[in-house]
């Protein structure tokens, strides 16, 4: 599995007022089984871009092959790449509505045709997957759980498709620290275990920072930062003029070496910070 | 697609329409709603139409725009003429079965489709020419005399306001609901009539459960900010008459005299 994007354009309110172009020349690749996180200030073209990759918007010109297949000429059968690509958008507690947990997440699985038992069969492997007792809440409404488990049960909804690509939207947003941490760390179980490619746009670079192989970092509709962390982040003056911030731990120690001579240290993480203080002291 | 829908939109602009005051505008329109009504030939209708043709040329709204709102509705209108068409009995021009198609049903249509085409620009165009808020405010004005006998005209200004207001809010809260579902593999566009209307319940609970949400975010907000009705509340920009209100008055008063005149008696 791997998703490659030639010149991608697209245009909000074509030829009304207020046209504006959210996309313009967007080329990149995924190769299988990376994490990538997508990062820019707010209408930079994130969620267009996100939205484009399992056809829920059709660019205006450019192509999108996902596993070497074109999604992009009108052929592709769109239910095909929707099972391939999962989505999750920002807010996705906001999706749920059936009477039960179980029978929300099955929407997705019943929706691909799958039959009872392969149905239930994923259903409790995706509730489980997202940190939740498939017995205790499969009979539960969805409106009685707390917000960080309504998302939850919201991203099961999308895994329970078996999805090769998982997209998430902030899927941090709005959370508490403690239900923020587990939705990361359960992302990344979700990454581990089903061996997918995960895209992800945050705006929290110490979470894109710890979490991403790759960074892709979006401003006025185009990409102009792609790399590793190690080098997007080495970018700190352009990323400023974006209105992004770099990762914590990266701002705190860039201070630091200003003030301590013969501090070195490139640390994204505040592991890899306190490492390098640590060694600095000995 | 529900972004195509442009009835009830504002296009903004700064023209001689867009700055007439918006109490001129629904009174104009109301007038106008009742001429296309007292209309009795094609005469009168070209008349009106040239009238409207003015105004939207004055508006400087582009066509394409007020007609995309039209196709919103065109149902209704092919409904109505197709009603019109085969109920009215006269000189028969055409049969098969059980259809006829008479003369006068024929032309009894095509009144009814030119009148309800032009009531229905003649509206949008107020809607495309003044803000929301205007209008409700103008709306709020009119009605102030007739609290006296217990209307409560503030609280159905407010209620107008929420409701435009909101329009688009929830457009695109159904938009959003509508992918995330469609994300999910859900199909809108294929089945019977019972799997479509099956289908909507995904978009409809979430929906529904939204917008909850959001009149009650909308009512803290209010009363943070101290909202307690209509009663001694005062308005950063008070509307006013000017001299572009009264020639339009002036305009209406004269068009009205057309209008009958041009009817046959």
């Amino acid at each position: 599995m791997s998703i490659k994007v030639r010149n991608l354009r697209y245009v909000y309110n074509a030829g009304m007022p207020g046209e504006t172009v959210a996309l313009d020349d967007v080329s990149f690749d995924v190769p299988d089984g990376i994490v990538l996180g997508v990062i820019g200030h707010t209408g930079s073209g994130k969620s267009t871009l996100l939205q484009h990759l399992n056809g829920l918007l059709k660019p205006e010109s450019g192509e999108i092959y996902i596993d070497g297949e074109c999604i992009t000429d009108g052929k592709a059968r769109m239910t095909e790449m929707r099972r391939r690509v999962g989505l999750v958008f920002q807010y996705p507690e906001y999706q749920l509505f059936e009477e039960t947990v179980s029978k929300d997440v099955a929407f997705g699985p019943k929706n691909l045709g799958l039959d009872e038992e392969e149905t239930e069969k994923r259903v409790r492997m995706a509730i489980e997957l997202v940190g939740l007792d498939y017995d205790e809440i499969k009979d539960k409404s969805p409106f009685d759980l707390s917000g960080g488990m309504k998302r939850r049960v919201a991203i099961a909804g999308v895994i329970a498709m078996e999805p090769k690509v998982l997209i998430l939207d902030e899927p941090t947003a709005g959370l508490d620290p403690s239900a923020h941490r587990d939705i990361l760390s359960m992302i990344r179980r979700i990454h581990d275990e089903m061996g997918i490619i995960l895209i992800f746009v945050s705006h929290n670079m110490g979470d894109v920072a710890s979490m991403s192989d790759r960074v892709l970092v979006m401003s006025g509709g185009r990409i102009v930062l792609d790399g590793s962390p190690e080098e997007v982040f080495s970018h700190a003056e352009e990323l400023d003029e974006m209105g992004l911030a770099l990762p914590p731990a990266r701002q705190i120690m860039m201070d630091i070496a200003g003030r301590v001579p013969g501090l070195k240290s490139d640390a994204l993480t505040i592991e890899e910070a306190a490492s390098d203080i640590r060694g600095f002291i000995r | 697609m529900i972004r195509d829908i442009t009835l009830g939109q504002y296009y903004p602009g700064r023209s001689v329409i867009h700055r007439l005051d918006a109490r001129t505008k629904i009174i104009a329109t109301f007038l106008y709603i009742i001429e296309l009504f007292l209309v009795n030939n094609f005469r009168g209708f070209l008349i009106a139409a040239a009238a409207l043709f003015a105004v939207i040329a004055c508006s400087r709204v582009p066509l394409k725009f007020i007609f995309r709102g039209l196709s919103a509705v065109f149902l209704i209108i092919a409904f109505t003429f197709v009603i019109n068409l085969f109920m009215v009995d006269g000189r028969v021009l055409w049969h098969w079965k059980f259809l006829t198609i008479s003369y006068e049903g024929l032309s009894r249509a095509f009144f009814m489709a030119v009148r309800l085409v032009l009531l229905i620009i003649g509206s949008s165009i107020m809607t495309l020419t003044t803000k929301p808020v205007e209008l409700t405010d103008g709306m709020e004005k009119l009605l102030k005399p007739l609290s006296k006998i217990g209307v409560p005209s503030h609280e159905i200004a407010l209620m107008m306001t929420i409701a435009l207001r909101f329009i688009p809010t929830l457009m695109e809260e159904t938009d959003k609901i509508i992918k995330a579902q469609q994300a999910r593999g859900a199909d809108f566009e294929s089945g019977n009539i019972v799997q479509r209307a099956k289908s909507l319940i995904p978009i409809l609970i979430p929906l529904f459960v939204s917008s909850f949400r959001i009149a009650q975010d909308l009512a803290m907000a209010m009363e943070a900010r101290c909202y307690h009705g209509g009663d001694g509340r005062t308005r950063m920009n008070e509307i006013k008459f000017h001299r572009g209100d009264s020639v339009a008055a002036l305009l209406l008063i004269a068009f009205l005299g057309v209008i009958i005149l041009s009817r046959q008696l």
